[in-house]
């Protein structure tokens, strides 16, 4: 189970958090300028690296607030967390 | 029967004689026996039958190792399946039997299988029972009822197990020469140390080993460290408790048994505790396991590993043989010919290499001890027992068969094929392991977490290198965990000269591996080398599928014994070596775990939060059965005396229809919004034009997923410019409060707006049918009821009964109605109420099943029942509610292809062409139930009831491009293979106008 540092409370368990996917997916501004394919990109592409990867996680047993984590997907350590 | 017992030594309590039963016999042992030990006392040699073969077989280890004593102890609903006789610590009055060996251990039906073998070959049930597949569940039923591995308790586990959370800077997983140092540095220097060790005393090896540590008898040093740790506030002892898991971020799972040593009725408290620690630092001190060797007929009962013997004599005062032949490829088994010999027992020692071995070869022979060097065991002799050995000159050439030529007679075969670090945590963290071909054995790579490993289990096996190995992990741990080390002396242990192993993964035999007799490698689970070189003929060639081929490694011991030896062999078959063909993965539990542990506190009322409305105690007054719906609990429907579901849910709705009812619509999630931004946000949200809705105005609101699927529904209201009031599903509450926050946190936080749940803080009665307005009026009501001053679809602040409430005009039913949404600790007082000012009006309080009937027959969707997460608005006919004006989350999608195709399923109605069959919910429906099977489907029935008010049964449904069928027939195919003709109508059964809720 991980151990996940809130930003804003501290060092949890993971069981107080729920996860958000790949940070940094901006929605974009004028949806219906896009193709379908530009569409399809936004909603379900992403880029699941192997390594450092940038996500959203969610204190929802706690302070209830999302935040960014940089989470290594081969050794699930977590290099850092920050408020968004 | 014959008496093992020695008259000294050992850690029994010889003043303490108990009595214990196995196999419905009673025998004698002493407090300080494990149900092994009493067993081997006893001259009991065969204790369960092989699981395959049924081949008789008796004890081979004397820890979590053991593959074939697996026991059930005790009786009735407490019994406790799939023990390790080897782990079970008698009491008095203890019973027990085998798990496997029905009817009989001596006599058991399915030994017939031995005689037949040579069919029960890898993949045996893959090739056999698997074809023709039709037929597989006869096979299953056979094949489970003589593959079983104990039996269920025949009740509910009366026992209770908690869960404990904990935190140390330290955890030390064992509590052998390398976990005590290591604890004793860890402590003195002022760490929070837990030490935990699964049995049922902490010394590991040392319990039995005859070493001086210091200038005292090793069990005499143990004693002094754990009396001084046992004294320390920051060391937490937890003995009979198995580390049996490694997760993420140095949490760590053990398993701590509180009362299974003690007789039942003698036992206070929980009968296990998970402790779930998070540790700074983590030192895994494990030790290794003694390889069985891999010889003809070593499965007999009486071959033993070596170290096995030596705990018996030592530990326990059991001497297992008169006669033993002690057969290895390394020195460590020396010590068990030597423990033999002074327990009085004749033992010849069979070394397979030519030069024997250092320092304890010397011992032997100083002691009389009979050595053949360059000498193997190639077969044993016996079947209930063993009764002999043949032995066989050997040159070294693993490819060449020998000629034995030598008998000797035997009731005990001590063997040891040299040792494995126990690398299962180190493994289960991450960490890798590597192959050392000095010693011949996987030992732990880097650490990927906060650990280290050591002693045995990091491959130093000499009492010297396990203290000096757990002191110097201490110091590296602390150092890690910011903190000094104290200094601690190593106590001296006298260090062994050794000769080297010599690898041995199968014994040559007369004949080649595929025609000599079974070289067992895994005992629980019968494979023997002819099946794994079988699999590789087959083509198997990765040690994952071989495996899951062959069983090795499968079980209750996870081939704690044979693992290593099957891969050696798997590896000689491929021609490779054995770091290329590597170890299959290490996964939790080490041991077998109970489910009650998993399960702790969590069960029964505790198992889930069980969440009641404010009114909840008038319903259960009221008798009314409940309905499950997530935690909640809802009043299904209100039975008068003699009335069933369907008879009380037709009154219900046709007092609805014609009179007036009322129901408790608390379970609606309720949010308040509001803010600076709140209307830029909702447009954002929901599909419909927030900025047009003018205060004390109510709208019908739906919001899409990003992939323009309905997510959620419900009623919301405009409180104040900057204020609005929303409503959820029962179900979808938290999830779309999370889902708002989520866009407001993460995409739009330049927008200013506070959610907050009023779920619980206020309760919503629901007012119904015709006389609705009649009753609240009757009830003080301070605001004006009529049509023309309180519109449908509108919201009033208001004082009812004397009680500040908020007024909706809304209906989900169809009729005239209410909602009273009131402060919940004023609903049951409205509750009662509104029902009092009711009843002359036939006021009839009505369930979550009549509101079904009642809005299906309007046509209303419930969200998760008539859709499933790949339905959009434009296949529920919502178009009118998608605002052309703005974008709204989901909104591009909608206009994706596979979001406009004409045959994508829509939301129709059904009825039954013969006017009563009532639908099964979920029926798949067909064009034409006679075409050829697979029959096309084109839709499902997604809500079915009978409609009083209607006289017949209605159903909403499904069906590809339904919208443009109405009025044909098409057919629901019933699970007896029946099929009901039904017609496609509009899903609005009733008032299609809407003119009633208008009025």
């Amino acid at each position: 189970m991980l151990l996940i540092k809130c930003p804003w409370c501290g060092e949890r368990a993971e069981t107080e958090f729920s996860y958000g996917g790949e940070a940094g997916i901006k929605r974009p501004l004028e949806p219906d300028k896009l193709t379908d394919e530009e569409w399809a990109d936004y909603l379900f592409n992403r880029s699941n690296p192997k390594g450092a990867h940038h996500e959203l996680w969610n204190h929802a047993g706690g302070c209830r607030r999302w935040f960014e984590a940089e989470r290594d997907t081969v050794t699930y350590r977590i290099a850092v967390t920050r408020e968004l | 029967m014959s008496s093992n017992r020695l008259s000294s030594g050992g850690r029994l309590q010889r003043s303490q004689p108990i009595r214990f039963s196995f196999n419905g016999k009673t025998y004698g042992a002493f407090a300080g026996d494990t149900l092994a030990s009493g067993l081997l006392a006893n001259g009991v040699a065969v204790v369960g039958r092989s699981f395959k073969l049924r081949r008789p077989r008796g004890i081979v280890g004397a820890g979590a190792e053991e593959p074939n004593a697996i026991v059930q102890v005790g009786r009735g609903a407490a019994a406790i399946p799939n023990l390790r006789a080897t782990q079970v610590e008698l009491y008095d009055g203890l019973v027990a039997r085998s798990s496997k060996g029905w009817p009989s251990v001596n006599f058991d039906i399915g030994a017939v299988n031995g005689a037949v073998s040579r069919v029960l070959a890898a993949g045996f049930y893959y090739k056999t029972f698997m074809w023709p597949q039709r037929l597989w569940h006869y096979y299953e039923r056979g094949i489970r009822a003589s593959a079983g591995f104990g039996t269920v308790p025949d009740g509910p586990d009366p026992n209770y197990y908690v869960h404990r959370n904990a935190h140390c800077d330290i955890l030390v997983a064992g509590g052998g020469p390398a976990g005590l140092m290591a604890a004793l540095v860890a402590a003195r220097s002022g760490a929070r140390v837990i030490l935990a060790d699964e049995q049922c005393e902490f010394g590991g090896s040392l319990l039995a080993s005859r070493e001086l540590v210091g200038d005292v008898a090793a069990p005499y040093w143990v004693g002094e460290v754990v009396a001084e740790l046992s004294r320390m506030e920051n060391v937490t002892l937890l003995k009979r408790s198995t580390v049996f898991g490694y997760y993420d971020h140095n949490f760590v799972a053990i398993a701590e048994r509180c009362t299974d040593h003690l007789a039942p009725g003698e036992s206070g408290g929980p009968r296990e505790r998970l402790w779930r620690v998070r540790a700074r630092q983590v030192i895994l001190a494990q030790g290794a396991i003694e390889r069985p060797l891999v010889f003809c007929n070593n499965d007999r009962p009486g071959v033993m590993t070596a170290s096995a013997v030596s705990t018996y004599i030592n530990r326990y005062a059991v001497c297992p043989g008169d006669s033993a032949v002690v057969f290895t490829n390394n020195d460590s088994a020396y010590q068990a010919a030597l423990d033999l010999n002074r327990a009085g027992a004749r033992v010849v020692v069979i070394d397979s290499r030519a030069e024997g071995a250092a320092a304890l070869g010397a011992a032997a022979r100083e002691a009389g001890i009979p050595i053949l060097q360059g000498h193997v065991v190639c077969n044993v002799s016996g079947r209930r027992n063993v009764t002999g050995v043949r032995v066989a000159l050997w040159n070294g050439d693993i490819s060449e068969r020998v000629h034995p030529g030598i008998n000797i007679d035997c009731d005990l075969v001590a063997m040891s094929g040299g040792w494995s670090p126990a690398v299962h945590l180190h493994s289960q963290s991450g960490g890798s392991n590597h192959w050392n071909a000095d010693k011949q054995c996987f030992v732990p790579g880097d650490a990927v977490q906060a650990a280290s490993v050591a002693g045995a289990a990091a491959g130093d096996f000499t009492s010297r290198a396990c203290l000096q190995g757990g002191h110097d992990a201490a110091a590296a741990a602390l150092a890690a965990c910011g903190m000094a080390a104290k200094a601690v002396a190593v106590p001296e242990v006298d260090d062994v000269d050794e000769h080297a192993l010599q690898p041995l993964w199968r014994v040559p035999a007369a004949k080649d591996p595929d025609r000599c007799p079974k070289q067992f490698v895994d005992f629980q689970n019968d494979t023997s080398v002819a099946d794994i070189r079988l699999a590789v003929r087959e083509g198997y060639r990765n040690v994952e599928h071989v495996k899951r081929y062959t069983a090795l490694g499968f079980g209750t011991d996870q081939g704690k014994l044979g693992n290593i030896n099957g891969m050696a062999v798997l590896a000689e078959c491929l021609g490779e070596d054995i770091p290329a063909v590597g170890t299959t993965t290490f996964r939790p539990a080490y041991t077998p775990v109970t489910f009650g542990l998993g399960a702790g506190e969590n069960t029964g009322e505790l198992l889930d939060p069980l969440r009641k409305t404010a009114i909840h105690a008038c319903h259960e007054l009221a008798g009314a059965p409940m309905e499950v719906v997530g935690q909640w609990h809802r009043p299904w429907f209100f039975p008068q005396p003699g009335e069933d579901l369907h008879a009380a849910v037709e009154r219900e709705c046709l007092a609805v229809r014609n009179r007036v009812g009322m129901m408790d619509a608390s379970t609606l999630g309720k949010i308040d919004a509001r803010g600076p931004d709140v209307v830029a946000f909702l447009e954002r949200i929901y599909t419909h034009d927030i900025g047009k809705m003018q205060v004390g105005r109510c709208a019908y609101g739906i919001m899409l997923g990003e992939d323009g699927m309905l997510m959620d529904d419900g009623v919301m209201a405009r409180i104040g410019e900057q204020q609005f009031y929303l409503t959820t599903t029962t179900g979808g509450a938290a999830h779309v409060l999370a889902w708002l926050e989520s866009w407001l946190q993460t995409e739009w936080p330049e927008l200013e707006v506070y959610l907050t749940s009023l779920t619980d803080q206020y309760s919503t009665i629901a007012v119904a049918g015709p006389k609705s307005r009649e009753v609240l009026q009757s009830l003080d009501c301070t605001v004006d009821l009529d049509r023309e001053s309180f519109a449908f679809m509108s919201v009033r602040e208001a004082e009812l009964a004397g009680m500040p409430v908020q007024l909706f005009r809304v209906s989900f039913s169809g009729e005239l109605a209410f909602e009273v949404n009131v402060d919940s600790r004023y609903a049951a007082d409205m509750w009662r109420a509104i029902a009092a000012a009711g009843e002359p009006f036939g006021m009839t309080p009505y369930g979550t099943e009549a509101m079904h009937v009642l809005r299906a027959e309007k046509g209303f969707v419930i969200v998760g029942q008539d859709t499933d997460g790949s339905v959009t608005p434009l296949d529920l006919r919502m178009n009118w509610l998608l605002s052309k004006q703005k974008d709204f989350l989901g909104k591009r999608s909608l206009a994706r292809p596979d979001c406009l195709r004409p045959d994508r399923k829509q939301l129709v109605g059904l009825l039954s062409v013969d006017g009563r069959t009532v639908i099964p919910e979920g029926t798949q429906l067909v064009d034409d139930p006679e075409a050829p099977v697979p029959v096309p489907m084109c839709g499902h029935v997604t809500s079915s009831y009978y409609s009083a008010c209607l006289q017949q049964p209605i159903a909403l449904a499904l069906v590809a491009a339904g919208r443009q069928r109405h009025d044909e027939r098409i057919y629901a195919a019933l699970a007896d293979g029946s099929a009901v003709a039904v017609t496609i109508t509009s899903p609005v059964f009733y008032d299609a106008e809407g003119e009633r809720q208008h009025v």
